[in-house]
């Protein structure tokens, strides 16, 4: 069973990247282009401007992919690797929570339910402190840092999600359900809000380039581009998640089922 | 006087294929595992923080995209 329920999060999961890479290529593509574009304007200002104080001018790294391989190959691999690893990832959790405390759920609403989590506290909530950032955005100084704190929101989002429905389980034996995931969910949120609050902000988006007399030489990073650029990088995580849960749930009962093992149907389920 | 029964615990019987089964399982879920956090490092952080195999860039380069597109700090 665990060997079926591995290999389906795998598929679900690398399905799941195949439709997210889709989405980016038409919607998110051209605005990386765009981003890199603006990333080339400005390397060219900055050495035109080295120069005219004469400074010598940073070198710049040559390009190991053309821009074809990386906006059509290496994001399609990218993303599909991705996904089959959320999906290898998602189905070791459903194993261990199908056959514990999530018995009483069908399946399928609980491979939801848990991809459902794991988007909110894998990727909106650090998303909403870190938020995605296009090219050109970002000094490669400071990637370290950058990194750590992205990796510091994620790891506290992801163990505090798990201590929250831990929470509300034992809650909902005395509360009942309606208010055990409420006090569930605010724990959550006090928890993700104060380290949002505490962990240090990242305000790297490049503003306009001035000359020595002070004059704008080229503006800063696109707004629009970079509204357009998160939202489409949401938009894929979103698609991301809930191919992986719709696919994963139907599949693993289907796999149950033809174990012989029961599963917990509306007509089965008590009450 | 009665002889001391010596097997008085017989030998707990186990079944060998259900424990095949149960450490193939583990495994699988393990294994599972060990691909899904080393295939979500190797795309959205090395070569970039951290480096496994040195100052290269050929994964970041090849994946540049989809890294920053699911929203790992890339560069």
């Amino acid at each position: 069973m665990e060997r079926k329920f591995v290999l389906r999060g795998l598929a679900s999961g690398a399905l799941a990247g195949l439709l997210a890479f889709v989405f980016a290529r038409i919607f998110a593509e051209p605005v990386i282009g765009r981003a890199i574009d603006y990333e080339t304007a400005r390397d060219t200002a900055q050495t035109a401007l080295a120069r005219a104080a004469g400074q010598l001018a940073p070198p710049t790294a040559p390009a190991l992919f053309s821009r074809t391989v990386q906006e059509d190959i290496g994001i399609a691999v990218a993303l599909v690797v991705f996904g089959a690893a959320l999906g290898a990832l998602l189905a070791v959790v459903f194993t261990l929570v199908q056959r514990g405390s999530g018995r009483h759920l069908r399946p399928r609403a609980l491979a939801v339910l848990l991809a459902a989590a794991a988007f909110v506290s894998v990727y909106l909530v650090p998303f909403l402190k870190y938020p995605a950032n296009p090219p050109a955005i970002g000094h490669e100084d400071t990637i370290e840092t950058r990194g750590s704190l992205y990796l510091v929101m994620q790891v506290v989002s992801i163990v505090a999600m798990v201590l929250a429905i831990q929470l509300g389980r034992v809650l909902a034996r005395t509360r009942g359900s309606w208010q055990a995931s409420l006090l569930a969910a605010l724990a959550y949120l006090l928890v993700v809000g104060t380290t949002m609050a505490v962990l240090d902000p990242v305000h790297e988006t490049p503003g306009p380039l001035r000359d020595a007399h002070g004059a704008i030489v080229l503006g800063g990073f696109p707004a629009d581009d970079l509204y357009l650029f998160r939202l489409y990088a949401l938009g894929g995580q979103l698609i991301l998640w809930s191919v992986l849960g719709l696919a994963l749930g139907p599949w693993a009962e289907r796999a149950l089922r033809q174990s012989g093992r029961p599963v917990l149907t509306r007509a089965s389920a008590p009450g | 006087m009665t002889t001391p029964n010596l097997t008085a615990n017989p030998p707990v019987e186990t079944d060998l294929t259900e424990v095949v089964a149960g450490v193939a399982g583990a495994l699988w879920l393990l294994g599972a595992a060990l691909f899904g956090l080393l295939a979500v490092y190797f795309i959205g952080i090395d070569q970039g923080m951290t480096s496994v195999f040195g100052h290269t860039l050929g994964i970041h380069e090849f994946v540049h995209d989809g890294r920053h597109f699911l929203g790992f700090p890339c560069h």
